[in-house]
């Protein structure tokens, strides 16, 4: 393989992560506020539903990704609703909301768009543009670096930077600031922050919000910046891979990065299963590729590979007690 | 009487949870620098009546005064502003938060973590200093012993600048020399003008430290009296609404054959700590071997063993034959089989389900035998009946073991399961604090069956934290201390005070004061943990 | 303390949860320019208004008892089975090695055979994250979740690369053998004398459906296993008390879950497709989990709740037929029953409770 091939490779696998990092962040935030939120999945997809139907019929992608936000901030408040304020099941209201995502914008498009369940393609400001980071072209002629900077590291949609700059934010958020020790608090031992004075549910109620929005930022970045439009059921499991990937990281900012960008990298080569012949001599089959980050986080889970523990409060509805 | 405002004032405070009215038009005064003790039996209403205090619960009638000022108090937050601290009975700790964060925790400086940790470890530092209470910052919650553990919540409070501290059940789980500190630093803190509720079910303690003290029973206050002019007779007396029946009436044991034989047991825990550190002790049968022991000090991890919870290592005999301790060929199952039978020491969360009806329990753990099934399927008449029969003979209320095990009192339930244990007519009877939770009516009737079982010649082991139950139900007496015994005792040849040192880890009278022996005994301990 | 009485808590509870779930989605309907009330008329008509209309009703119920029963043994012993779908595919490919590798002669023992298969594969791909679950703790939602994508990549695998017959692009396995196709209810019906429409995919599966019901009401009722599932279910440390070993009854649950979702294979494979098509399951395995909820994990609530979306799924066939609206609102009406039957059910209970209290201190 040669180094253009590489460098191509890696490209996609930003690209590829970014939506697993943007919504394995967001799921670290609910989850270290101890709920836990197997709907990831369907906030991303009705995210990407949302903001590529506002990009279309406005031509602009920055209403729809503010579109795609609220649509997927508007499933967290439900999802708070139904886990924080009448503690139900945190599970069965995520796979709730993974259906309700998945029917309602194929049920939506139908009814706006009537061409079978998806948008139509974007064009032009409906779009996120690629950036070209400064001195890109500048430095492509330097050996190595030049190139690995035009290619991988510039060119992609500020979403792309968006989610890579929420890492170390993320970080400083959680482990730098009075709300980042409140939300590990509440994650761990709710009843300590209650009876601190602070409001649990408030605390929550940040969490999922928070959640919902990076999820936000995921969906509208998958149907306007990785692709060109919504399609039915466009997150493919990504939500899922998001989760698997935060219990691949233990719930921490950086080792998310480190996780997203390792599946990222399996999506990426499963695009090129010649690159992979060529390099192993052998045919690997795409289905393989495909499993490897379900198959992976079975291995961690199953504790083989170091333990992963999750928030102690996780998925548990607080309910005060004497 | 004292002109100043009271420090706090409830008047008519009333509060029901559904039908069961928990606190019914109570009123205190707390005069400032006074330690007042609120004391009462379980499901008295104490707990409740401070959650009222601390904005827990929102009270369906009546008004707090602070300091003359009548406050409301919606929620915690309003508490805490209102100058009152509270520090539970279990406490409220990040466990992988450092003590320095806990303190922080809520009472932040601003929205960066810095300098609010800076400011919180100098004040720490001084508080350390003004009131003995001293505890490293840096440490890791899940790392300190209990007794830290209450200092640093008694550091929250006052950190949030408390001039009103509530304590609920602060010695449940600390050793006398520890409960000793405590009480010093409660005295400190009276001196310095701080307030103190104390709210135990100890009399001991009330007489102790308090200053005037309220009687509770029953969700109602049946007095309130000044410490100096009451005494522990008259205390429990308004506690229970008679006279206590202290002493349970019993013939000297007959002890005969060995039946029980423990030898060297070790257990070890999942976070590597030793919890059993080489135990020896026999029961004949005939015989009551009462375990004292602060709660958490191995007496637990015996009981699991010896039921078939828990593996160990070292040697158990039952009637002269080895059992498994591996639990790789046993469980609670076959201990069952070999004539063990067992009453769990938390009933709601082992000894039954509370979910299941009465009679599904009466089966429960004995679910295999032979007159419970016919062929593949369950046999329910003969689980009904024989529930019945129980219910019967052991006078359980309301007779109906068609109702679920959560639907009857604490004392009820602990007779399901005693009538279950019992009746198998066990070679071993294993008891863990059959009397927790329970009114005064059903202890004095599971005392006497107890009792029966032994002198039916069967072998007894009963842990309890009630030193005054060890003394009146034991034969003999065997002190556990931090995993280890510090040696056995005849009920008529000791008393609360010896057992009290050996509980506490000392097996005779130290030359210096008894808690600074103590404290070096246990630092020692914890130090082992990590 | 008995706050209500138990008929508001096995019907009226579960009624008012499923009246919200209908009128939202009644509103649904109505908000992309659609009749909700004419849409009920055609769903009725079209699912149960023709003996053609219940053949399809009855077909899907058939799926959804099985997996919805495979979840609702696992509520019991407190483990929530996502992984209905993955098993529900391995218990195809039983079904498919069974009919393809023997040349069977009759009907009959290839249903055997089959249900066999199906049962083992279903169970063996839930019993992967059982022992996950009892020996090293990993949560078996999060490793059930991760054996769908597992199982879906593994029967793609399969079928494109080994049962597919050569020459064909289609990624499915051969037809199976006449012999061991099954009789529909229609074909019973017509036996028997009654008319019941041809061509419609309810088969002979539906009785095991029914059996399968019985089956795990005696087993959870009236069984020292299903006693055991429920007391474990209830309190794991009380379990361990009883000694009740935790690893053998996740193992056990979890098998039966898995091998009940596996059995739902006879029904779509070997009943209607009779042949091994990729996808084969379409999201039975996830209406199990709604369908649990609405039964309250009760086999006889497990069995209506399945015609009820039997009738939905048909229905919503019937819908996408006749009007715009897209098959998709059944996947929106199944997430608005799991959502107020199993999330949001403390919004409905906490007030009708307080409508009893008062009733009772108003009695007292």
């Amino acid at each position: 393989m040669d180094y253009l091939t590489l460098l191509q490779i890696l490209d996609s696998t930003l690209r590829l992560a970014t939506p697993l990092l943007l919504a394995c962040l967001a799921g670290l935030f609910s989850e270290r506020g101890g709920i836990f939120d197997i709907g990831l999945e369907g906030k991303m997809l009705a995210a990407a539903f949302f903001s590529a139907a506002t990009a279309a019929m406005t031509g602009s992608v920055w209403l729809g990704l503010l579109a795609g936000i609220a649509s997927s901030m508007a499933l967290s408040g439900l999802h708070g609703l139904a886990s924080i304020t009448f503690r139900g099941n945190q599970l069965i209201s995520g796979v709730a909301i993974n259906f309700l995502a998945s029917g309602l914008t194929v049920l939506i498009a139908q009814s706006w768009f009537q061409q079978g369940g998806r948008t139509p393609s974007l064009i032009g400001g409906g779009r996120f543009e690629e950036v070209t980071l400064p001195f890109a072209d500048a430095l492509r002629d330097v050996p190595v670096f030049g190139p690995f900077y035009a290619e991988v590291i510039s060119g992609h949609t500020i979403l792309v930077y968006v989610a890579l700059l929420c890492v170390p934010l993320s970080w400083y958020i959680l482990f730098r600031t009075r709300f980042g020790l409140r939300l590990r608090a509440v994650g761990e031992n709710p009843a300590a922050v209650d009876t601190a004075g602070v409001s649990v549910i408030g605390l929550r109620f940040a969490a999922v919000g928070i959640c919902g929005l990076l999820c936000g930022i995921a969906g509208a970045y998958l149907s306007t910046g990785l692709g060109a439009g919504f399609v039915k059921e466009m997150s493919a499991g990504r939500g899922f891979i998001a989760l698997a990937a935060l219990i691949f990281a233990k719930w921490r900012p950086w080792y998310a990065l480190y996780a997203t960008l390792l599946f990222g990298f399996l999506q990426a080569i499963a695009l090129r299963p010649d690159v992979l012949e060529s390099m192993l001599q052998f045919k690997i089959q795409v289905q393989l590729l495909d499993a490897l980050p379900y198959i992976l986080t079975v291995v961690i889970l199953a504790g083989f590979v170091g333990k992963a523990i999750p928030p102690r409060a996780g998925g548990e509805p607080y309910v005060k007690e004497r | 009487m004292n002109e100043q405002a009271p420090a706090i004032e409830l008047k008519g405070i009333s509060k029901a949870f559904g039908p069961v009215q928990a606190n019914k038009d109570i009123s205190i005064r707390v005069m400032p620098g006074t330690i007042h003790g609120i004391i009462g039996e379980n499901g008295a209403g104490k707990s409740t009546l401070m959650s009222i205090l601390y904005g827990f619960y929102k009270a369906d009638a009546g008004a707090v005064f602070i300091s003359g000022q009548k406050t409301a108090i919606p929620d915690s937050q309003a508490a805490i502003a209102a100058g009152i601290g509270m520090v539970f009975q279990h406490f409220k700790l990040v466990e992988n938060f450092t003590v320095l964060e806990n303190v922080v925790l809520g009472a932040e400086s601003g929205a960066r973590l810095g300098p609010s940790l800076a400011k919180a470890r100098k004040e720490l530092t001084q508080l350390a200093a003004d009131y003995e209470l001293n505890v490293d910052p840096d440490a890791l919650i899940e790392n300190i012993g209990v007794g830290m553990q209450q200092r640093v919540e008694i550091l929250k409070a006052l950190y949030r600048q408390a001039d009103i501290l509530i304590l609920d059940e602060p010695t449940g789980v600390l050793t006398p020399a520890e409960a000793d500190h405590l009480f010093r630093i409660l005295e400190g803190l009276k001196a310095q003008g701080k307030t103190i509720i104390l709210i135990t079910h100890k009399l001991r303690e009330i007489m102790e430290v308090t200053d005037t003290v309220s009687v509770m029973r029953r969700g109602e206050m049946t007095a309130t009296v000044k410490t100096s002019e009451t005494s522990p007779a008259e205390l429990a007396e308004l506690m229970v609404g008679r006279k206590v029946l202290l002493r349970v009436d019993k013939v000297p044991a007959q002890p005969k054959d060995m039946v029980l034989e423990v030898d060297n047991l070790e257990v070890i825990d999942d976070k590597g700590v030793k919890r059993l550190k080489g135990i020896s002790l026999n029961v004949r049968a005939g015989e009551i071997l009462g375990i004292a022991g602060v709660s958490g000090n191995g007496q637990s991890e015996l009981l699991e063993v010896l039921g078939g919870i828990q593996s160990a290592t070292g040697r158990v005999k039952l009637n002269g034959q080895d059992i498994d301790l591996t639990g790789k060929h046993s469980d609670g199952r076959s201990r069952r089989k070999r004539g063990i039978a067992h009453v769990p020491e938390d009933r709601q969360r082992e000894g039954l389900i509370m979910d299941f009806k009465a009679w599904e329990n009466v089966a429960f753990g004995y679910h295999h035998e032979e007159e419970y099934n016919a062929g593949l399927l369950m046999d329910q008449a003969a689980i009904k009946d024989d529930a019945a029969g129980k219910f019967t003979r052991f006078d359980v209320r309301p007779d109906n073991p068609m109702l679920e095990a959560k639907n009857f009192s604490g004392g009820n339930q602990q007779k399901i399961v005693l009538a279950r244990e019992i009746e198998r007519n066990p070679d071993l009877l294993l008891v863990g604090q059959p009397t927790r939770g329970v009114d005064i009516g059903a202890i004095e009737f599971i005392h006497q069956r107890i009792v029966e079982l032994r002198d039916a010649g069967k072998a007894i082991l009963l842990v309890s934290v009630e030193l005054e139950e060890i003394l009146s139900l034991s034969d003999r007496i065997a002190v556990i201390f931090d995993g280890q015994m510090m040696g056995e005792k005849l009920p008529n040849d000791t008393d609360e005070k010896e057992l009290g040192l050996m509980m506490a880890g000392m097996t005779k009278e130290p030359d210096g004061p008894v808690h600074e022996a103590v404290e070096a005994q246990l630092a020692h301990v914890d130090g082992e943990a990590k | 303390m008995q706050t209500m009485p138990k008929w508001a808590d096995i019907v009226l509870i579960p009624v008012i949860n499923l009246l919200l779930a209908f009128i939202i989605s009644g509103f649904v309907i109505l908000a992309i320019g659609e009749d909700p009330i004419a849409a009920v008329g055609l769903m009725v008509e079209g699912a149960l208004g023709s003996s053609y209309g219940w053949g399809f009703t009855l077909y899907y119920a058939t799926n959804f008892i099985f997996t919805g029963l495979a979840v609702a043994v696992a509520f019991h012993a407190a483990l929530f089975n996502i992984g209905g779908e993955g098993q529900a595919a391995l218990g195809g490919l039983g079904v498919a090695l069974v009919c393809l590798m023997i040349p069977w002669p009759h009907w009959t023992v290839a249903l055997v055979a089959a249900s066999v298969g199906a049962t083992l594969f279903g169970a063996l791909w839930a019993i992967i994250p059982a022992y996950l679950q009892a020996k090293r703790g990993s949560h078996v939602v999060i490793t059930t979740i991760m054996f769908n994508f597992i199982a879906a990549a593994l029967l793609n695998y399969v079928l494109v690369n080994i049962l597919r017959p050569k020459g064909t692009m289609d990624p499915a396995s051969a037809k199976f053998a006449e012999a061991t196709h099954l009789p529909t209810i229609s074909d019973m019906l017509n036996a028997v004398g009654i008319p019941f429409a041809a061509r419609t995919p309810a088969n002979i599966t539906l009785i095991i459906a029914l059996l399968a019901c019985v089956a795990v009401y005696y087993l959870i009722w009236r069984t020292k296993l299903g006693y055991q599932i429920r007391a474990f279910g209830k309190s794991q440390a009380a379990a361990k008390y009883a000694g009740i070993s935790s690893v053998k009854i996740i193992m056990v649950t979890m098998a039966i879950s898995g091998g009940l979702a596996g059995l739902m294979a006879i029904n779509n494979v070997m009943g209607e497709a009779e042949r091994l098509v990729l996808n084969s399951v379409e999201g039975a395995g996830f209406i199990g989990i709604a369908v649990a909820l609405m039964g309250r994990s009760h086999p006889f609530g497990v069995l209506l709740a399945s015609i009820l979306f039997g009738f939905l799924y048909q229905g919503g066939a019937e819908l996408a037929l006749w009007t715009t609206i897209p098959r998709d609102l059944v996947v929106v009406i199944q997430a608005l029953v799991i959502l107020f039957t199993g999330a949001l059910d403390g919004m409905v209970r906490a007030p009708v409770e307080r409508v009893f209290l008062m009733m009772r201190k108003k009695e007292a």
